[in-house]
């Protein structure tokens, strides 16, 4: 089973896994030789609630919950001394969203975050990362039977942070998970959105975007675990890429166990090439070790702009720069327009339309 | 008193055995206040003369001319035919995913209008507009064209037409795919703009229904690429009888 094999942990590049990364522009977050520094990052940002609790705990009381071989989790594991952890009240129902977020960070920084829906609970979690950093780090969440959660990261970085995370769920009986990830800001950025069940009847649903100008590679390399019988999964993530040197890569690993009977599960991967020299790597993958199950399917699309919306927009009097502003907008409309937060909405359009300014000029 | 004139234009695609020619010559004039109607067989070029008109860039120009008050409409892009007055209701208008109606009929009013229209007035207008064609207002919130019926589509088109305005018209086949209470509520629509506007039309069309509704003060039929006779609306009923066969096979 190749998504399972080890890892080294120092990768050299050859590995499955980090082919696609330079490793050069991880700030060596990966080398052993790179003294690492515990800072727990995550500062929350709204009015305390009775709802949920968030507290720095030892990372002795407060161990990962799941197993990963990732070299640069292993690191963060080993290096973290302290762990933000947020829980969220057994059925207790947080009815604005729970903002966390952090700004300007410093060099070869690890980072680890727990998230804990108690059962039957139901909350709305971002997280915003915005300025510089190196940054390592693991976000567990465990949702507990019956309970709601979804986790909106949000990476605004500047143009020359580096940032390598792992968000791992883990969704209990009956819960439902929704992750929003975001890419827009950030020199690398590497992310491992992952999702394993702890009970049946259990459903997920992992959406994306990203949008790397020049110079930039956004990598996003998506894991579900149908480790239990009768679990949804759906997975959609969208590019878009403009500018020499842009690159992204997305990785969607299905794994669909032989005790996994009943699983539907579906993901999707769309990249738009707004420009000559942007590259768009977009592997989906699909690992079935048994037929009964109620659906699995993927795909992937990488394509240019069509010329036909443009057209239709244009003979209508929108000028070329608007109307391919309204069809970006459109492409990541389908994920901002789920952000349960108008702010945020029109933060990220404008940043987005921001970036196309830029590139017009 | 605007005019639309087109001289001699030929025009061709780009095809795996090289440039293909399509038009082959077309001369027409269509003024403000006029109804032309262009019927012809499929496949004859009634569509390529309506993309050409509008700037579609998959058509190139090889030769001739097409003037907007003796402007060379030629020259400019898509978008600034359409501020120059330049509308066309596509045969297959394009779904544009994730843009909604609402939005995008605002932004193109405003580039047409050269300001953006004063929201309240708008919402009424836009509203109005939508009622008379019945068109449910949730169509608003949609996607441009995604998943609309072919009728819902061309209802959209009219919809346009009625909000921008334009000097000259190109209605290309509206009428193909309407049931018949919205052939005629379509047809209300563009006499509604004739009415209140001094614009000049461009009617394609395979069938004489739609022209039962919208009379056009003349009727040119279209074939291989050019225009083969002219006429009143009498030449409209002599086609539907005896069909093209006389100027295909000529
Ligand atoms: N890309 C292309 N390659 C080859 N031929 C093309 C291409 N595009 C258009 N044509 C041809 O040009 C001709 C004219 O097409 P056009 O769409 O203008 O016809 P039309 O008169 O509008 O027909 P209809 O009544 O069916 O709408 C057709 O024979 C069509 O096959
Ligand atoms: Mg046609």
């Amino acid at each position: 089973m190749t998504l399972l094999q080890t890892n080294y942990l120092e990768p050299t590049g050859r590995e499955e896994r980090w082919r696609f990364t330079p490793l050069k522009r991880l700030g060596g977050l990966h080398l052993k030789e790179t003294k690492v520094t515990s800072n727990p990052s995550v500062i929350f940002r709204g009015t305390k609630q009775a709802s949920f609790s968030i507290t720095t705990v030892p990372s002795a009381e407060l161990p990962p919950q799941s197993e990963s071989d990732d070299a640069i989790v292993t690191r963060v594991r080993e290096n973290v001394t302290d762990v933000t952890y947020l829980e969220i009240g057994k059925d207790q129902e947080v009815d604005s969203p729970i903002l966390l977020g952090r700004s300007n960070l410093g060099s070869a920084e690890v980072a680890r975050t727990v998230i804990r829906a108690k059962s039957h609970s139901k909350a709305v979690v971002i997280l915003e990362s915005t300025g510089s950093a190196i940054l390592g780090e693991e976000i567990e969440i465990i949702l507990e039977p019956g309970s709601n959660l979804t986790f909106i990261a949000l990476q605004e970085w500047s143009n020359d942070a580096i940032h390598l995370g792992r968000h791992h769920a883990i969704v209990g009986r009956d819960a439902s998970f929704t992750s929003i990830t975001v890419s827009i800001g950030g020199s690398l950025v590497r992310l491992l959105p992952s999702v394993a069940y702890d009970g049946p009847g259990g459903s997920a649903e992992m959406q994306g975007i990203y949008f790397a100008t020049s110079g930039q590679h956004l990598e996003h390399r998506v894991f579900v675990d149908h480790n239990v019988e009768n679990a949804k999964s759906r997975v959609n993530y969208k590019g878009a890429l403009a500018g020499s040197e842009a690159r992204t890569v997305w990785f969607g690993d299905v794994y669909i166990r032989k005790n996994a009977e009943g699983t539907d599960t579906y993901e999707m991967n769309r990249n738009l090439l707004l420009t000559d020299g942007a590259r768009a790597d977009s592997v989906p993958n699909l690992e079935i070790e048994t037929g009964e199950i109620v659906g699995a399917g993927h795909a992937s699309t990488t394509g240019r702009f069509d010329d036909e919306h443009l057209f239709y927009l244009m003979s209508r009097g929108i000028d070329e720069a608007d109307a391919r502003r309204l069809v970006i907008r459109g492409f990541f409309a389908e994920v901002i327009h789920q952000i349960p937060a108008e702010s945020i909405r029109e933060r990220l359009t404008e940043r987005i339309d921001g970036e196309l300014a830029r590139l017009g000029r | 008193m605007t005019t639309l004139e087109i001289k001699g234009l030929r025009v061709g695609v780009e095809t795996d055995s090289g440039m293909t020619e399509i038009l082959k010559g077309v001369d027409l004039t269509v003024n403000s206040n006029e109804t032309h109607a262009i019927m012809g067989p499929n496949g004859s070029g009634k569509s390529t003369l309506a993309y050409s008109i509008a700037g579609h860039p998959k058509y190139t120009i090889l030769g001739g001319s097409v003037t907007l008050d003796g402007v060379d409409i030629l020259e400019m892009s898509v978008d600034e035919r359409a501020r120059a007055g330049l509308f066309l209701a596509m045969q297959y208008p394009v779904e544009v995913p994730g843009v909604s109606v609402a939005n995008f009929l605002r932004t193109a009013a405003t580039a047409i209008r050269g300001e953006a229209p004063k929201l309240r007035e708008w919402v009424g207008e836009m509203k109005a507009a939508m009622t008379s064609l019945n068109i449910d207002p949730a169509f608003g919130e949609r996607s441009v064209n995604e998943g609309f019926s072919g009728g819902e589509k061309k209802r959209h088109e009219i919809l346009q037409l009625e909000l921008l305005k334009p000097k000259i018209a190109i209605l290309d086949e509206t009428d193909s795919g309407l049931d018949i209470d919205a052939l005629r509520i379509v047809s209300e629509g563009v006499n509604r703009v004739k009415e209140t506007s001094d614009v000049g039309i461009l009617l394609i069309t395979h069938y004489t229904r739609i022209l039962r509704y919208i009379k056009p003060d003349f009727v040119h039929v279209f074939a291989k690429g050019r225009i083969v006779e002219e006429g009143g609306p009498e030449l409209a009923e002599r086609l539907e009888e005896k069909g093209y066969a006389d100027y295909v096979n000529a």
